[in-house]
């Protein structure tokens, strides 16, 4: 009886999945047109006076923190809705009294948030080519990165969806959170440009080490160590792992 | 089937929804959870079901304890919670297939549509669940709860809040169902529902079960019945030969009201004697009926029962 039930699983994230699908139209034109407006107001009036950064065309440069600033939001809204309106709706009740376990559910759901921006990564990363030509230096690396972010991002917005009690909570972490903390970390900037104080601080900011790994990945450059990079996403990873299996664990917001 | 033992739920905001409940459900019979709103029917299945954590005591279903060997205990259980929005965006076969494999039973349309044709949603397997009738929608939330073929299936206030012909359309369907040798465990605080479906009735108080027993049987020792006479010319006082009949002048001296029970009906008073004894004093009666007392006068009576020391 211990063994992985995958008809479960994959019932449940094809459900998911399908549900994605049904606002696919939305779920694609959306972070095209962002991708899109970033490049023409970055890319072609700001980066015309900056022209290199570390020896990238700045258009190229932004191209990997485009994609994460993406992969980030779309894996925390994704994966907290996901959830967040079953328990809203009450039909959380059906995966509740199924007979599947923690991990079952959370792969479920996690697995779907994570493709649903994976593919989202994809297309940004297809429609920049549009736009700037650029060069993938370690493919296997990215998109270990790529993966990894993803999946870490959506199990935090599989913790946030629990958490939240109504639509407002929903959106205040990517709002006041996520964003913020996009921008600030090396997106449409190299750290190096920053005072030394604003880099030492810069250094707190978890999606620094996302963007310099993820960059690196492309360009073999980064703003810290690639080896750091991969560190700090596995940190993350584990946090969040031990944040939901203490979800499950005590019944929190799931289970009174 | 099932076994609950010692059950207590106290919520973290320290209201106890159930105090120690003890409850034996047996293999094919249909078992009313009767009481009055907030007595912790819902608690009890919710607990039963793997929706909320017990504080204390366990739950065994077909021996299988529901936390340890939680996925063998679920797998024979099917819920039909009370109401909820669902997808609104699926069709009926998609949600009912659905149910299915969340509970890891391979796909068999067949399965589904003998559900789905049962409780006649068969016409309506390709309309989505935002289209449906509320009585509709009750149907698709049992259609999912009998996906995965459960032995077990509980349902939370069937009936509540549907007109009179959709209730006597659920109580066919789980007639149907218990049929097909499903136990099923409704939760109800309409008593006349309890009384018209189930083999037996608990009723639930405050979180305790304050009573089980066999409906019939529970009709019987607490039931008392009524016979109302209508007669012809009104009377001004009884007459002095029914006097040992115990009745009662009622509607300005139009009726005689007769109460007797099933004990009392087998001593002195019998109703062949009462209809003698009036024939012989010349009251004519014109009309009669009788009424047994519903399982809410005996609810009352129970609460009351128990509220005096």
């Amino acid at each position: 009886m211990k063994r992985l039930n995958l008809q479960s699983v994959k019932t449940l994230y094809l459900a998911e999945m399908a549900r994605s699908m049904r606002t696919i139209l939305q779920s694609i034109v959306s972070p095209v047109i962002s991708t899109s407006l970033y490049f023409v107001v970055f890319g072609a009036a700001i980066g015309t006076r900056i022209s290199e950064v570390d020896g990238i065309s700045y258009g190229a440069f932004i191209v990997p923190g485009l994609i994460m600033l993406m992969l980030l939001t779309q894996s925390v809204s994704n994966a907290s809705f996901g959830i967040f309106f079953p328990r809203f709706s009450g039909s959380i009740y059906e995966i509740l009294s199924a007979p599947m376990s923690y991990v079952e559910v959370v792969v479920g759901y996690v697995g779907a948030a994570a493709t649903k921006s994976l593919i989202l990564g994809v297309i940004v990363l297809v429609t920049a080519r549009l736009f700037v030509p650029y060069s993938i230096d370690h493919p296997l690396m990215m998109a270990v990165f790529l993966v990894l972010t993803a999946v870490t991002f959506s199990l935090l917005g599989f913790i946030i969806g629990i958490w939240a009690d109504g639509f407002e909570k929903l959106q205040l972490v990517p709002l006041l959170v996520i964003t913020p903390l996009t921008f600030l970390g090396g997106t449409f900037y190299s750290i190096d440009m920053l005072p030394p104080f604003w880099q030492a601080v810069t250094l707190a900011n978890p999606v620094v080490y996302l963007v310099s790994g993820f960059r690196w990945s492309f360009y073999g450059i980064s703003d810290v160590s690639p080896l750091v990079s991969l560190g700090m996403i596995l940190l993350f990873l584990s946090v969040a792992l031990a944040m939901v299996g203490w979800i499950f664990k005590s019944g929190y917001r799931l289970k009174p | 089937m099932i076994r609950v033992e010692g059950l207590s739920k106290t919520f973290s905001d320290g209201f106890q929804a159930l105090v120690d409940v003890d409850l034996t459900i047996q293999r094919g019979e249909i078992f009313a959870l009767l009481g009055p709103n907030g007595a912790g029917k819902t608690t009890l299945i919710s607990v039963i079901c793997g929706l909320v954590n017990a504080s204390r005591g366990r739950v065994l279903v077909d021996g299988h304890d529901n936390v340890r060997d939680y996925r063998a205990a679920r797998s024979l259980i099917g819920l039909v919670p009370q109401e909820l929005t669902n997808e609104a965006f699926t069709t009926v076969w998609d949600t009912v297939s659905f149910s299915r494999g969340l509970f890891g039973k391979p796909k068999d349309p067949a399965h589904i549509e003998q559900v789905l044709r049962s409780l006649t949603l068969w016409e309506k397997r390709n309309s989505r669940l935002l289209e449906l009738s509320g009585g509709m929608k009750r149907r698709v939330l049992i259609a999912k709860a009998l996906s995965h073929a459960p032995q077990v299936l509980f349902l939370d206030e069937p009936t509540a809040g549907v007109d009179v012909e959709l209730r006597r359309e659920m109580w066919e369907v789980v007639r149907g169902l218990r049929d097909q040798g499903v136990t099923i465990i409704l939760t109800t605080h309409y008593i006349e529902e309890a009384e018209e479906m189930a083999d037996r009735i608990g009723v639930i108080r405050r979180g305790e079960i304050v009573l089980v027993e066999n409906t019939h049987a529970l009709m019987h020792k607490l039931g008392s019945k009524e016979l109302t006479l209508q007669v012809d010319e009104p009377l001004e006082a009884l007459p002095e030969s029914l006097a040992g009949h115990g009745l009662a002048l009622a509607d300005e001296g139009h009726a005689l009201v007769y109460s007797y029970d099933a004990a009392r009906q087998e001593g002195g008073s019998t109703i062949s004697g009462l209809l003698a004894d009036l024939e012989a004093v010349g009251v004519r009666v014109k009309d009669l009926h009788t009424r047994q007392s519903s399982l809410e006068d005996i609810f009352v009576s129970l609460v009351q029962e128990r509220r005096s020391p």
